[in-house]
């Protein structure tokens, strides 16, 4: 079965190393920096580099179903007509809009370590704890962006006419199946926007995790700067590297919104 | 025909139906008592963890944190303002070149993060220590808090250059129309009738623009500058007491509810004339 399992990171990572865009087959660094300090392999800091943005890239994309996840349920109590439920979720987003992301970061990667910490140590085991620090980068990034979420979706939620749920109800489906039939698809075109802006936040939000020791497109770039002296050269890469990101992710939302679109009513 | 001789006396509502206990109620229980345990946790931590020397140690520093992060972003709001002016002005005018340059101004401060910005002025240019000491910068440029100034101000800069545009071009092109229609010249129209319109459109967004930069100032304590969240890294390191990120949080859930109050009566306030 390991072996199963070792063959499938092999397939993804030589996978990887194919699309890689700065130091694969057809990276930039390697056609272009041969040579110098950016050059990939041991003689340069490509590879370390491209190794970073791949952490930033999956710590983006991980946090990102999770976050909406949460956001659309926390919508959902929002809108509720139950007392606690609404105030629950407005305590939630208080929270955690109020709160630096920074700060937020710590307490959850101090707060889970402190946790796990005390429950072993309840259950007799003794050691010392780490908490992965892309888990909890995913987690902090994630409720924050929920946070956030959560009234952009409220927002849409709103702009749906209350006739659109009857309708649903008057052809006889039920909650579940109108909400995901009728409302989502209308829901997404609205919200779309706004969770792009959300997402271009994530982006640049996930740079602090480099706080914590992962080793992000800031962590490696720092890194190289500290042993290269050329700071300026580094940094500006860093900041390189994430308006490509932000670039690509333009283009893709773009692409999207053009296609969650073409069934609206050309006016 | 009949006459009524007696009414009949005044009765007591039905009783109300009874509310179902639904699914919604239950989730909104529990989610209140998860909220209503971590509230009575973190405060029993507290007690159980009190300490005066602790407290009459670091409680001062904490408040030279706040005054110092206040300070920052109020300088660098203000400031950013100022540079935002310019910069608004040429992503709006004809000159194709100017407009492009403030444009890659405004994409690059707006697509980077601010930490990234903060390492490349404050270790980035750092590495140019000799040019700069030549030029007589050296002294501005070795300070943390300078550089963090300064990339705070350019930052916040082009997102209200954004915001600026995205208010002056929201003014409906009649308001322009109108006023040359009066005979008034370009400069009493901009100040007296474009201008009030797009800043109460502005109001919010640059609310919720001091509201990110107060969140976002957290990030100057990676640069050693020792603002709250400076003040609170650094007691965390000496005391290893988790407490001392909870009081952090306190006092910046305080200032941003403080501001997003007092912004939302500000903004009640300048718009009553708009209520019907």
């Amino acid at each position: 079965m390991s072996g199963f399992f070792s063959a499938i990171a092999e397939a993804v990572s030589a996978f990887l190393g194919f699309i890689d865009p700065l130091c694969g087959p057809a990276g930039v660094f390697r056609w272009f920096a041969e040579g110098t300090l950016l050059a990939c392999g041991d003689t340069g800091w490509g590879d370390e580099i491209a190794v970073g943005f791949l952490v930033t890239a999956s710590l983006a994309v991980a946090t990102l179903p999770v976050g909406l996840l949460i956001g659309f349920f926390i919508a959902l109590a929002k809108q509720s007509e139950e007392r606690s439920l609404r105030m629950a979720a407005d305590i939630y987003t208080t929270i955690f809009r109020g709160l630096p992301e920074l700060l937020t970061l710590f307490i959850v990667y101090y707060g889970l370590q402190i946790l796990v910490q005390n429950l072993l140590s309840a259950l007799g085991y003794q050691g010392a704890i780490e908490i992965n620090a892309f888990f909890a980068g995913m987690i902090a990034l994630g409720v924050v962006f929920s946070a956030y979420c959560s009234e952009v979706l409220l927002s849409a939620f709103k702009a749906i006419p209350r006739g659109q749920y009857e309708a649903g109800y008057a052809l006889g489906l039920h909650h579940g199946r109108t909400m995901r039939l009728v409302i989502l698809p209308q829901l997404v075109r609205i919200a779309l926007p706004g969770l792009g802006n959300l997402w271009m936040a994530l982006l640049k939000d996930t740079a602090l995790v480099s706080v914590v020791g992962l080793s992000d497109i800031l962590r490696q770039t720092g890194i190289a700067a500290r042993v290269t002296k050329e700071a300026f050269l580094f940094y500006g890469i860093a900041c390189a590297l994430f308006l490509v990101l932000a670039f690509l992710s333009s283009l893709a939302f773009s692409a999207i919104e053009s296609r969650v679109k073409r069934s609206e009513v050309r006016r | 025909m009949s006459v009524v001789t007696n009414l009949i006396p005044p009765q007591a509502p039905p009783p109300a139906p009874a509310q179902p206990y639904t699914l919604s109620r239950f989730f909104g229980s529990v989610a209140l008592g998860i909220w209503l345990a971590l509230a009575v946790g973190i405060f029993l931590t507290v007690v159980d963890g009190w300490d005066p020397d602790k407290f009459a140690k670091y409680g001062p520093s904490y408040l030279s944190g706040l005054g110092v992060t206040l300070l920052l972003v109020s300088l660098s709001v203000t400031l950013g303002a100022i540079v935002s002016l310019p910069i608004a002005f040429a992503r709006m005018s004809n000159n194709k070149v100017l407009s492009w340059l403030a444009y890659g101004y405004v994409y690059f401060f707006r697509g980077t993060p601010l930490l990234t910005q903060l390492f490349l002025v404050y270790y980035g240019l750092g590495s140019f220590s000799a040019e700069l000491k030549a030029l007589g910068l050296w002294g501005f440029f070795r300070d943390a808090w300078n550089c963090a100034l300064l990339t705070f101000t350019l930052n916040t800069a082009a997102y209200q250059a954004e915001i600026l545009r995205g208010a002056i071009e929201s003014v409906p092109r009649g308001q322009h129309e109108g006023a040359a229609s009066l005979g008034l010249p370009k400069r009493v129209t901009f100040f007296r009738v474009i201008l009030p319109q797009a800043l109460i459109v502005a109001l919010r967004p640059y609310g919720n623009e001091i509201i990110l930069m107060i969140k976002g100032s957290a990030i100057v304590a990676i640069v050693t500058v020792f603002d709250l969240m400076g003040e609170t890294r650094r007691a965390f390191s000496r005391t290893f007491d988790y407490q001392t990120y909870l009081w952090a949080a306190l006092l910046y859930l305080m200032i941003v509810e403080i501001i997003r109050n007092l912004w939302a009566w500000l903004e009640a306030r300048l718009t009553r004339h708009l209520k019907r």
